[in-house]
């Protein structure tokens, strides 16, 4: 099967000129992003590793994700029902991931129109809870999605409302690729993930309601093409940051 | 949700008729539309818990299905409805789905605030 391969076994040009991150290593990770299946595409492999050493993982989940338009494949939910399959959905992936969740509990879509200062302070005091040395976001202006810019700006502001010494904070960029670099550069910190390839591959099946098709497509490689298979398997080797402290993100207008 | 079966759907329509009824009303392209080898603009709208009051509603077309609403002084209109269901907090909801399960569009009315 197309998802099945033995991962790769150099993976040197996938991390050229990066700092390699072992999860295992820190004494708390929090990952801080919008909608439940956010944490399983961005960071699944970064959260086994951790959470298998003993390392606390709590995936901080803005919304329900109750507004996403994929309901299953053939369609098993409804706008109304969305949010509870959703949630169970984003238990069992954070079951196979070893990591616990808090619904921060904004509506889907609606992040970006909440006052950033509010929602920073309300993650900023789960920071101070579970004092975290990693945070993980999405990068503000470089996430395509609306809620994950906002969610990313707001988790910029709490970290750096936080007192020293801060826990670094890592941004995941997506979109384009070559938009991103031409942007960006190429990410700052990587982790390597091979060991637990199936995890994330259990975790995106766990958040069925929106993956299904996904599975479906990489399955029958139905609409499958070169750069799609490529993307995917270098999501399921490496999982790649961009380092935010001290970055200067502009507030929205 | 199943298919629309539009007597059944008249029924649940009538039954709404002239009462102060939350409306949810949606379309959607998703957010990732921009990804895609299309490249397209997202298209997204929609109004959740909108108090309305219709004097006329009916649904017609062939399949896909289309309800308007006929309001004091106004319209509520949507056209590509395919399935629907009543739920148990009695909220009926109907929605458009494309061919591989996506929601399209959505049209829901409910006596009481549909959640938050």
């Amino acid at each position: 099967m197309s998802i099945q391969p033995p991962p790769p076994e150099r993976i040197d040009h996938l991390v050229e000129g990066m700092t390699m991150l072992d999860p295992s290593a820190e004494r708390g990770i929090v990952v801080s992003l919008p909608h439940p299946d956010d944490e399983s595409f961005s960071s699944a492999g970064t959260m086994a590793l951790a959470s298998d050493a003993g390392v606390p993982v709590t995936y901080l989940c803005g919304t329900f994700g109750d507004m996403g338009r994929r309901m299953g494949s053939p369609f098993f939910a409804n706008r109304e029902s969305m949010r509870d399959v959703r949630e169970r959905e984003l238990a069992d992936a954070c079951t196979i991931l070893g990591a616990r969740y808090e619904l921060l509990g904004m509506r889907d879509r609606m992040v970006e129109f909440e006052d950033p200062h509010e929602v920073a302070t309300r993650i900023r005091a789960v920071l101070e809870r579970l004092d975290p040395s990693t945070v993980i976001t999405f990068y503000p202006g470089h996430a395509v999605h609306p809620d994950h810019d906002a969610m990313g700006l707001a988790t910029h502001l709490a970290v750096a409302a936080l007192p020293d010494p801060k826990p670094r904070l890592l941004a995941v960029a997506v979109g384009d690729r070559e938009q991103l670099r031409a942007a960006l550069g190429p990410q700052h910190v990587a982790v390597d993930i091979r060991t637990v390839r199936q995890r994330k591959l259990g975790a995106l099946r766990a958040h069925r309601s929106q993956t299904e098709m996904m599975f479906q497509r990489w399955e029958s490689e139905r609409d499958d093409d070169e750069q799609m298979r490529a993307y995917r398997e270098e999501n399921l080797t490496v999982e790649r940051f961009y380092r935010l402290n001290g970055v200067a993100i502009p507030l929205p207008r | 949700m199943g298919p629309i079966d539009p007597a059944r759907v008249q029924k649940e329509l009538d039954a709404r008729l002239g009462r102060d009824v939350y409306l949810h009303l949606e379309t959607t392209t998703g957010s990732y539309t921009a990804l895609g080898p299309e490249k397209r603009t997202p298209v997204i709208a929609f109004v959740r818990n909108a108090s309305i009051r219709y004097e006329r509603g009916l649904v017609t077309g062939e399949g896909p299905y289309r309800v308007g609403l006929k309001l004091d002084s106004g319209w509520v209109y949507a056209q590509g409805l395919t399935d629907y269901t009543v739920t148990e907090r009695d909220e009926l909801l109907l929605a458009g789905h494309d061919e591989e399960g996506n929601l399209r569009v959505g049209l829901q009315l409910s006596l009481q605030p549909f959640r938050e």
